[in-house]
Order: C-alpha cells, then sequence, then structure tokens
C-alpha cells in the first residue's frame, strides 16, 4: 500500500473524517469500475459504491492492514454489488439463465479475423456485460481482480466449490463467445 | 483424436478449471491434451481470454457524473446521524442518571423517615 494512503488509513481509523474523504477521492474510481463491471450499469454503480463507502467508513476500524486496502474495499463492494443485484432481481425480471448462449450479433465483429487477434478490452467488457450477473460476478473477482475463491465465496454468500463451478462456467462462455473453436460458430447458428 | 480413454468433450469441460493451474488436473487430462492438438489450441484460447481479463485489471473506468459527491454526501449524513445518535445517548444516559440519582435521593429519605417513626414509636412505648 502506497505510503500516502497509508497514512490516511491510519488517520481515518483514528477518527479523522476528512482523511477518510481523501480516501476516498484517491480511491474511489477504482472502486466505481469494480462496481461497473459488477453491476453492468452507471446507475447501479453508482448506488454500489455509496453503499461501500458507507459501510467502509462504519469499519475502517476494523481495517487490520494484514490485506491491501484496496482488496479490503474490493470485497465491500463485492458484497454490496452482491446485495444490491439480488434486491433488484426481486424487483425486475431480468434473465439469470446460467446456460443461456451468449449472442453476439454486432456483423463487424468476425470471428474468424478475432480469433487469431489479441482481444480488445472493449470486446471483452462487452462480454462481460452480458453474462448473466451470478457467472460474471465470480469471473471479475478472480480474473480481473485476482481475489481468492474463499473470499469470493464469502462476499456472495456462496460456498467455494460453488464459486468454482460459476467461475469455470463463466470462463467457458467467454471463450466460447470471444474466442470460438472451429465448429462452434457452425453450432451456434443452426 | 488421440486414442486415449478420455474423448475430448470430456476434456474440453474440464479446461477452464486447469487453465490457470488452481483447479485439481486429472492425469487422464493431462495425457489427452500432450497428444491433442484440437485440445491444446482450445487450452491456448483460454490463456489468451485470461490474460484479456487480466489486462483489465489496469483499466480504470471514469466514474458517472455525481459519483463523488454523491459519496461524500451520503458519509457527511451519516457523520452527523452519528453525532446526534451519539448525543441523544448521553442525554438519555444523563436524564436516566438524574432519574437513578432521585430515586436513591428518595428512598434514603424515606428510610430516614421510617428509622426516625420507629424510634419515637419505641420511644414512647418505652
Amino acid at each position: 500500500m502506497p505510503t500516502e494512503l497509508a497514512e490516511l488509513v491510519a488517520a481515518a481509523q483514528a477518527g479523522d473524517r476528512p482523511a477518510f474523504d481523501e480516501l476516498v477521492k484517491a480511491t474511489y474510481a477504482d472502486a466505481y469500475t469494480l462496481a461497473f463491471r459488477l453491476t453492468g450499469n452507471e446507475e447501479d454503480a453508482r448506488d454500489v459504491v455509496q453503499d461501500a463507502y458507507l459501510r467502509a467508513y462504519k469499519g475502517v476500524k476494523r481495517f487490520r492492514g494484514d490485506a491491501q486496502f484496496s482488496t479490503w474495499l474490493y470485497r465491500i463492494v463485492a458484497n454490496c454489488a452482491s446485495t444490491h443485484l439480488a434486491k433488484r432481481s426481486r424487483t425486475r425480471s431480468e434473465p439469470l439463465d446460467e446456460d443461456a448462449p451468449l449472442i453476439d450479433e454486432r456483423p463487424e465483429i468476425d470471428p474468424e479475423l478475432r480469433a487469431d487477434a489479441a482481444l480488445q478490452r472493449d470486446q471483452v467488457t462487452a462480454a462481460l456485460g452480458e453474462l448473466p450477473a451470478k457467472l460474471r460476478a465470480v469471473i471479475v473477482l478472480r480474473d480481473i481482480y485476482d481475489l481468492p475463491h474463499e473470499a469470493i465465496a464469502d462476499e456472495l454468500g456462496i460456498s467455494e466449490a460453488a464459486a468454482k463451478v460459476r467461475l469455470h462456467r463463466a470462463r467457458r462462455k467467454l471463450r466460447e463467445r470471444l474466442l470460438p473453436m472451429r465448429g462452434e460458430e457452425e453450432a451456434r447458428a443452426v | 483424436m488421440p486414442s486415449d480413454l478420455i474423448d475430448c468433450d470430456e476434456v474440453a469441460s474440464a479446461l477452464p478449471q486447469i487453465v490457470d493451474g488452481s483447479g485439481h488436473a486429472d492425469r487422464a487430462v493431462l495425457t489427452h491434451v500432450e497428444s491433442c492438438l484440437r485440445c491444446q489450441a482450445e487450452l491456448v484460447q483460454y490463456r489468451k481470454l485470461l490474460r484479456a481479463l487480466h489486462n483489465l485489471r489496469t483499466e480504470v473506468l471514469e466514474p458517472a457524473p455525481g459519483t463523488l459527491s454523491g459519496i461524500l454526501a451520503n458519509l457527511e449524513a451519516a457523520g452527523e446521524r452519528g453525532a446526534i445518535r451519539s448525543l441523544l445517548t448521553g442525554r438519555r444516559a444523563a436524564y436516566l442518571g438524574g432519574i437513578a440519582v432521585a430515586t436513591a435521593a428518595a428512598g434514603a429519605a424515606g428510610a430516614l423517615v421510617l428509622a426516625h417513626r420507629s424510634r419515637e414509636r419505641m420511644r414512647l412505648a418505652g
């Protein structure tokens, strides 16, 4: 953790509110990025980071410093996003079928061309956004933010085994969508 | 497909687990991959995918307008609520403390009156 951030954390733990505000300013874009990746839209991402910083503020004294502050914050964001999405799914109907295929109808994405090219960030981001929220959460936290399986399971309120199953399913879906093997495209088209 | 006991479909379902070395790699799966070009190619695709995902880690999105001010306003409101709560808690404690002192004083006064009456009664009887 950079010294400046560590000093801000220490000051915030001692009850210094302006120090916590500075901590927010230094980290909120990163926290927002994670919230956006987990929720898939700006409005939810904004709600999630607001909740997350409120929880972080109330719990900052419990941060022990044995992990990075950012990792601690990511876990809070993940937990808030999970709660938020669970509430949302009770009030809105959205497809949660984890086995539904990801369909990309944009003609500019040619499977032959993209197979060997380096994957573009916007392609990956778009494909992530099309994953069901439950699968997206796990792959984002594990493969982008490098959180351990145990932490992911804790924050999402699922077992470690379930977290792994979702991760593998998410990887497979993304691979099929972004880097299809010969025959998979034809199978999807049929 | 190589002539072994496991086919490409079975291996395909194991590839997302073994691509980062975190999942248990069954010996039969590894043996199959070593000799199957199709499965090797698929494993390479998974590695590409993981690299692409890992690269997203450095990307920081521009937060929606009003995000920072919303967070800070929320914290401010929570701070004020906390201050009011602690003030009310302090007042409640002082109020309860006052009642306790008044009750104790009334009890002590009552006891003194009773003791005094009792002594009077004994004096008159004696």
